[in-house]
C-alpha cells in the first residue's frame, strides 16, 4: 500500500514539476533590452512537492464521504427549504448583521439566481445547450438604457419591453438554428454571444462603444426617487415617508426590487413546469424522436423555451442597467455565459433550489475574496472542475414529477 | 373514447401505393403497395434487413420516401402521408407508433408519459399556457379529463401501480406496454408497433397478445405490426405483408402465408414442402 | 488584384493556424463527443512555452536561429502535449460516463483556470518578440502596392503541411490510428475488443495538444505578441472552423480553418476589420442551415 502510493505521488510530482518548468519556472521579464528570462526554479520545486503530498494523501486517506443521502419525500423537504430561504431573504436587509455592503452583494447573487433560473428553461428543462445567455441579458440591458434615455421612459415602462425584446431577440436567433443538433447549438449561440458584443463594442453611434453608457436613469417607486433631492414637483422615498434621507434607501429598495422579480421567474417556471409545453420540454429533453411521433412539434416548444429564458434574461439586464447607471460591453463576457451556465448544471439541471445553493456558491462566496482578485478566479474555476468531479450530475440532481396518480385533480 | 368518429371495421384504413425508400444506392423498399384496415391487425413480417422498420418510418414521417403513395383513410377525409411531417403524421392524420428500442421519456414518471401524449389537446384547453397560467377551471377540466385518460390506459396495460414511478426504472416488459399506452393517448386511428414483444418472456408475450386483441377488438383501431416472433404474427394478426428485400413477396391469412412457398424459401433458403415453424421463431 | 492576392496569402497563414487547432477539437469530439473547451488554452499554453523555449534556446544555444527554432519546437511539443494529457486525465476521464454537459462544465473550468494560472505566473502584460525572421519572396510589384511571401509565412505553410501528411500517415497507416478511428466508432465495441480506450483517448488528446502547441508557435513567430487572453478567441474560432468542415472529419478541420482564415484576411482587407467576427458566425449560421453537418461531415441519417 505505501510503496504503491509513494511511487505513484512520485509519478505525479514529476508530472507536475514537467508541467511547471516551463510555465513557472522561467518568467518573461520585459527589460531595456527586449524579452528576457528570469528563473524561479524554487517554484516549480514547491509545485512538484505540494503536489506530492496532496497525491499522498488522497491515496492514504479513505474517499471523501458520500453526498448526504437525502430523504425518501424530498418534496415536502424541497417545499420547506424553499420558503425558509425565501424567508431569510425577505428579512436579510433587517437583519442586525446587514449592512449596505451585504445587502448589495445580495443583489449580485440574486441577479445570478434570477438568470440562472432563466437559463434553466433553455438547458435544464429543454435540454437546449446554450452556450451564449450572456447576449440576451446585454440585449435586455442596451434596451432599457437606450429606451430610457432616447425616450425618458421610466424603468417600469422599460423593463417589460426589454423582456419582450430579448425574447423577439431569441426567436429571431432560434428560429433559423433550433432545427440544428445540440452541439451545434452551443456553437451558434456562442458566436451570437460574441456578435452581440462586438456590436455593442464597435457601434459607437448607438451604443457609445467601449465606454457603453453610463448616467442611466435609476428606478423609482410609484414615482418615489430615491435621490437626496427631487426633481420638481416630485418626492422623494425618504421625504414621503417622513424619512431621513440615507443612500441605504435605494440599495434596499434594489435588493427587494431583484428578489421580486427572481421570485416572479421562479413562480412562473414552477407553474410551467406542470403545463403541458413545460412537460413538452422536459420531454424533448428525454427524447426529441417521441416527442415527434407524439405530435409535438419540437421547433415551436424549443423556440418556446429559447424566447421565454431570454426574456427573463432582459428582465434581470434592465434591472442590471438600472442598479449599476452604468453599462459596457466588458459586463457582458462569454465568461458571464459560462458563469451562468455552470450555476445550472451544478445546481443539478432543472433543480430550482440547487441553483440557489450553486449561485451563492459560485457568486456569492467568491465576492468575499474581492480582494484577490486573480487568485479568486483561479479558484473560481477550480472550484467548476472539482464540483463536477464530485457531483456530475448536480448538487441536487432529484426530479420530482410533475403530477401524481394519488393527488390528481 | 367515443367511437362514433371512428370508420366502420370492415373500412379500407390505410394505403401503401409503390412506395420505394432508397439510401444511397442501396434500396430499403421498393415498390411496396399493401393496405390495412381498420379493426384488423396488420403483420409485417420478413428476414433482419427486409426493409420493415424503414417502412415504418415512411408511413409515421421520420423518412420520406422517394416514390410513391401512403394514404389514410379517415371518415373525414384523406391524408397523404408523405406531405405531412412527422408531428403531424400522429396530430392531424392519427397515426400513433412503438420504437423497436424503446423510446420512453426516460426521466419523467409514468403518468407523466402519459400526459405528454395528450400533449395537442391540453395546449389547445391551456390556450397557449394563458389559461393555464391563470388557473382557469377550463384548463383545469382538461387536465382532469387528461388524467382520466391516462388512468384508463394505466389500467389496461396493468401499470396503475406504478404511475408515479419514474418511466426509465420500470423493468423492460412494463416499459414496452408504457410505450403502448403513451401511443394509444394520442387517440391514433391506426397504430404502428415495431418488434412489440422483443424481449419479452412467454407469460409477458401472452399479456401482450391480449393487449393487442382487446385494443383491436374494444377500440377498433387498425394495428400494423412488425414482428420476428412467429408465434405472436401466426396466433394474432388478421393479414400478413412478407417482406424480403425491400420487396413484397406474399400476401395473406397466417395460415395461407405458412404455406407460401416464397416465404418459406426467403425464410429457410430452400424450396421444400415443410411449414414455417409455429413457435419460438425467435430469429426468423 | 495585388491586394487581393496579399490578403489570399495572409488568409491562408491565418488559416493554417487556425486548421490546425481544429483538428484538436475535432477529434476529441469525434472520439468523445465533448466539445473540449479548455482545447484554445491548450494553444494559448503553446504559445508562451515556444517563446519561453525560444528565449531559453537562443540564451543557451547561442545565435543560430534554425537550430534554435528546432529546439524550440520539440521543446513546445513535448511540454505543450503533456499539459493537455494532465488536463484529459485529471478533469476528463473521471466524467467519461457523466452526463452529457459534466464534461463540457468541467472544460471550461479548467479554460478559466489556465487563463488565470497564465496570467498569475507570466503577468497580464502582452509580450512582443521582435521579428526573427527577416524578408521573403516578392511575388509581384504593382504600381504601388508590393505582394510579398515572407519566409515565416512559408515555414507555417509548409510545416502545416508536413504535420498534416504525417498526421494522415497516423491516422490511416498505423495500429494507433486504428484503434482511434475503432474507437471513435463504437467505444464499447473497441473496449471489447481489447482496445485500450483510455489510452487511445489519452493519445488523442496528446496529438491534439502537439498541433495545438505549434499552431502556438507559428502564432508567437507571425505576431510576435502573445497574452493570456489569444486561448480564448482563438479556441472558438477553431472550434467554430471544426463545425464548418463538418466537426469529426480531419480534412473538415483544415479547410474549415483556412476558410475561416480566408474570411477573416478578406472581410478585414475589404470591409472593416471590426466586424470580421460577425462575418465568420454569419458564414458559419448559413452552411449550418444548408448544409447541417458541415461542408465535409457526413450527412448522417436519422437511427431510430
Amino acid at each position: 500500500m505505501l510503496p504503491a502510493a509513494l511511487r505513484d505521488a512520485a509519478l505525479a510530482a514529476l508530472v507536475a514539476g514537467a508541467l511547471a518548468l516551463p510555465m513557472l519556472g522561467f518568467r518573461l521579464v520585459d527589460s531595456a533590452s527586449g524579452l528576457t528570462l528570469a528563473g524561479r526554479f524554487d517554484l516549480v520545486a514547491w509545485a512538484a512537492g505540494l503536489v506530492f503530498c496532496g497525491r499522498l494523501l488522497i491515496r492514504l486517506l479513505p474517499p471523501l464521504p458520500a453526498f448526504p443521502a437525502l430523504p425518501a419525500r424530498l418534496g415536502d423537504l424541497r417545499l420547506k427549504a424553499g420558503w425558509a430561504m425565501a424567508a431569510i431573504a425577505l428579512i436579510l436587509p433587517f437583519l442586525p448583521f446587514a449592512d449596505r455592503n451585504l445587502v448589495d452583494k445580495a443583489t449580485m447573487v440574486l441577479i445570478y439566481v434570477m438568470l440562472g433560473w432563466g437559463l434553466n428553461i433553455v438547458v435544464g428543462l429543454a435540454g437546449l445547450l446554450d452556450l451564449g445567455f450572456v447576449a440576451f441579458y446585454a440585449v435586455g440591458a442596451y434596451s432599457y438604457a437606450l429606451l430610457s434615455q432616447t425616450f425618458g421612459l421610466s424603468f417600469w415602462v422599460c423593463l417589460p419591453l426589454a423582456g419582450v425584446l430579448s425574447a423577439g431577440f431569441g426567436l429571431a436567433l432560434g428560429f433559423p438554428v433550433l432545427r440544428l443538433r445540440g452541439d451545434y447549438l452551443a456553437i451558434v449561440t456562442l458566436g451570437f454571444g460574441e456578435i452581440i458584443r462586438v456590436i455593442l463594442q464597435n457601434w459607437q453611434d448607438v451604443t457609445g462603444g467601449p465606454n457603453g453608457i453610463s448616467g442611466i436613469e435609476r428606478p423609482s417607486l410609484f414615482g418615489l426617487s430615491f435621490k437626496a433631492a427631487a426633481p420638481e414637483g416630485r418626492q422623494t422615498f425618504a421625504e414621503f415617508f417622513g424619512l431621513d434621507y440615507s443612500a441605504d434607501h435605494r440599495v434596499i429598495f434594489l435588493y427587494f426590487l431583484i428578489l421580486a422579480l427572481a421570485l416572479a421567474t421562479n413562480l412562473f417556471t414552477l407553474r410551467i413546469r406542470r403545463l403541458p409545453v413545460g412537460r413538452a420540454w422536459e420531454a424533448l429533453r428525454d427524447d426529441e424522436i417521441a416527442c415527434r411521433s407524439l405530435g409535438i412539434n419540437p421547433t415551436t416548444v424549443k423556440l418556446s423555451a429559447f424566447a421565454l429564458g431570454a426574456m427573463f434574461a432582459g428582465f434581470a439586464g434592465s434591472f442590471f442597467a438600472t442598479r449599476q447607471g452604468f453599462i459596457s460591453p466588458e459586463s457582458f463576457t462569454f465568461i458571464e455565459s459560462a458563469v451562468i451556465l455552470a450555476i445550472v448544471v451544478l445546481g443539478g439541471m432543472g433543480s430550482q433550489i440547487g441553483i440557489v445553493l450553486a449561485a451563492l456558491l459560485l457568486v456569492g462566496l467568491p465576492e468575499w475574496f474581492r480582494e484577490l482578485q486573480q487568485y479568486r478566479m483561479l479558484a473560481f474555476g477550480g472550484a467548476m472542475v472539482l464540483i463536477m468531479l464530485w457531483k456530475p450530475s448536480g448538487l441536487l440532481s432529484h426530479r420530482e414529477p410533475t403530477i401524481r396518480l394519488g393527488n390528481a385533480p | 373514447m367515443s367511437r362514433s368518429d371512428r370508420p366502420a371495421p370492415e373500412g379500407l384504413l390505410l394505403n401503401v401505393e409503390h412506395v420505394t425508400m432508397r439510401f444511397g444506392g442501396l434500396f430499403a423498399v421498393k415498390d411496396l403497395s399493401f393496405s390495412a384496415r381498420s379493426g384488423e391487425i396488420t403483420a409485417v413480417i420478413g428476414p433482419n434487413g427486409a426493409g420493415k422498420t424503414t417502412l415504418f418510418n415512411c408511413i409515421t414521417g421520420f423518412y420520406k420516401p422517394q416514390v410513391g403513395r401512403m394514404t389514410l383513410h379517415h371518415p373525414d377525409g384523406e391524408f397523404l402521408l408523405e406531405r405531412l411531417d412527422d408531428h403531424a403524421i400522429n396530430r392531424r392524420a392519427r397515426v400513433a407508433r412503438t420504437f423497436q428500442n424503446i423510446r420512453l421519456f426516460a426521466k419523467m414518471s409514468v403518468l407523466e408519459n402519459l400526459i405528454v401524449a395528450q400533449h395537442a389537446a391540453l395546449m389547445k384547453a391551456s390556450v397557449f399556457s394563458l389559461a393555464g397560467l391563470l388557473g382557469l377551471r377550463s384548463y383545469r377540466e382538461a387536465e382532469r379529463a387528461a388524467v382520466a385518460k391516462a388512468r384508463h390506459w394505466l389500467e389496461r396495460v396493468g401499470l396503475t401501480e406504478l404511475a408515479d414511478a419514474e418511466a426509465g426504472s420500470l423493468p423492460y416488459g412494463h416499459q414496452r406496454r408504457l410505450e403502448i399506452a403513451r401511443a394509444m393517448c394520442t387517440d391514433p386511428l391506426l397504430l404502428c408497433l415495431d418488434e412489440p414483444a422483443a424481449g419479452l418472456n412467454p407469460r409477458e408475450s401472452a399479456e401482450l397478445n391480449r393487449l393487442l386483441r382487446s385494443i383491436r377488438d374494444q377500440d377498433g383501431i387498425g394495428l400494423l405490426l412488425i414482428e420476428h416472433d412467429m408465434s405472436v404474427v401466426m396466433e394474432i394478426s388478421d393479414q400478413v405483408v412478407v417482406l424480403d428485400y425491400g420487396k413484397k413477396i406474399a400476401e395473406g391469412s397466417p395460415v395461407e402465408i405458412r404455406r407460401d412457398p416464397a416465404v418459406i424459401r426467403a425464410y429457410l433458403g430452400e424450396p421444400d414442402d415443410t411449414e414455417l415453424p409455429l413457435t419460438g421463431g425467435a430469429s426468423c | 488584384m495585388e491586394y487581393f492576392l496579399q490578403q489570399l496569402i495572409n488568409g491562408l497563414t491565418l488559416g493554417a493556424i487556425y486548421g490546425l487547432i481544429a483538428i484538436g477539437y475535432t477529434m476529441v469530439y469525434g472520439i468523445i463527443g465533448m466539445i473540449n473547451f479548455a482545447h484554445g488554452e491548450i494553444y494559448m499554453l503553446g504559445a508562451f512555452i515556444s517563446l519561453i523555449a525560444f528565449l531559453a534556446a537562443t540564451t543557451i544555444g547561442g545565435s543560430s536561429v534554425p537550430i534554435a527554432l528546432v529546439i524550440t519546437l520539440f521543446a513546445t511539443m513535448i511540454f505543450t502535449s503533456l499539459w493537455g494529457w494532465t488536463v484529459e486525465r485529471i478533469a476528463y476521464r473521471p466524467l467519461r460516463s457523466a452526463p452529457r454537459l459534466a464534461p463540457l462544465i468541467s472544460a471550461i473550468g479548467v479554460s478559466i483556470v489556465l487563463q488565470n494560472f497564465s496570467q498569475l505566473a507570466q503577468g497580464a502584460r502582452v509580450k512582443p518578440l521582435p521579428p526573427v525572421f527577416h524578408g521573403g519572396v516578392t511575388l509581384m510589384e504593382g504600381g504601388d502596392f508590393t505582394v510579398s511571401l515572407n519566409w515565416l509565412q512559408i515555414v507555417i505553410m509548409a510545416l502545416t503541411l508536413v504535420l498534416m501528411l504525417g498526421f494522415t500517415w497516423l491516422i490511416t497507416r498505423t495500429a494507433l490510428g486504428r484503434a482511434q478511428r475503432a474507437t471513435e466508432q463504437d467505444r464499447t465495441m473497441a473496449a471489447l475488443l481489447g482496445i485500450d480506450v483510455d489510452r487511445i483517448v489519452s493519445a488523442t488528446f496528446v496529438m491534439g495538444a502537439v498541433l495545438a502547441s505549434v499552431a502556438g508557435l507559428m502564432v508567437t513567430l507571425y505576431y510576435g505578441v502573445i497574452d493570456f487572453y489569444i486561448g480564448f478567441l482563438a479556441g472558438i474560432k477553431a472550434f467554430t472552423a471544426a463545425v464548418l468542415g463538418g466537426i469529426g472529419s480531419l480534412p473538415g478541420a483544415m479547410l474549415g480553418g483556412l476558410l475561416i482564415g480566408l474570411i477573416e484576411a478578406f472581410w478585414s482587407g475589404y470591409f472593416s476589420i471590426e466586424y470580421k467576427d460577425v462575418a465568420t458566425f454569419g458564414i458559419l449560421v448559413m452552411v449550418l442551415l444548408f448544409r447541417p453537418t458541415g461542408l465535409l461531415g457526413r450527412p448522417d441519417v436519422e437511427k431510430i
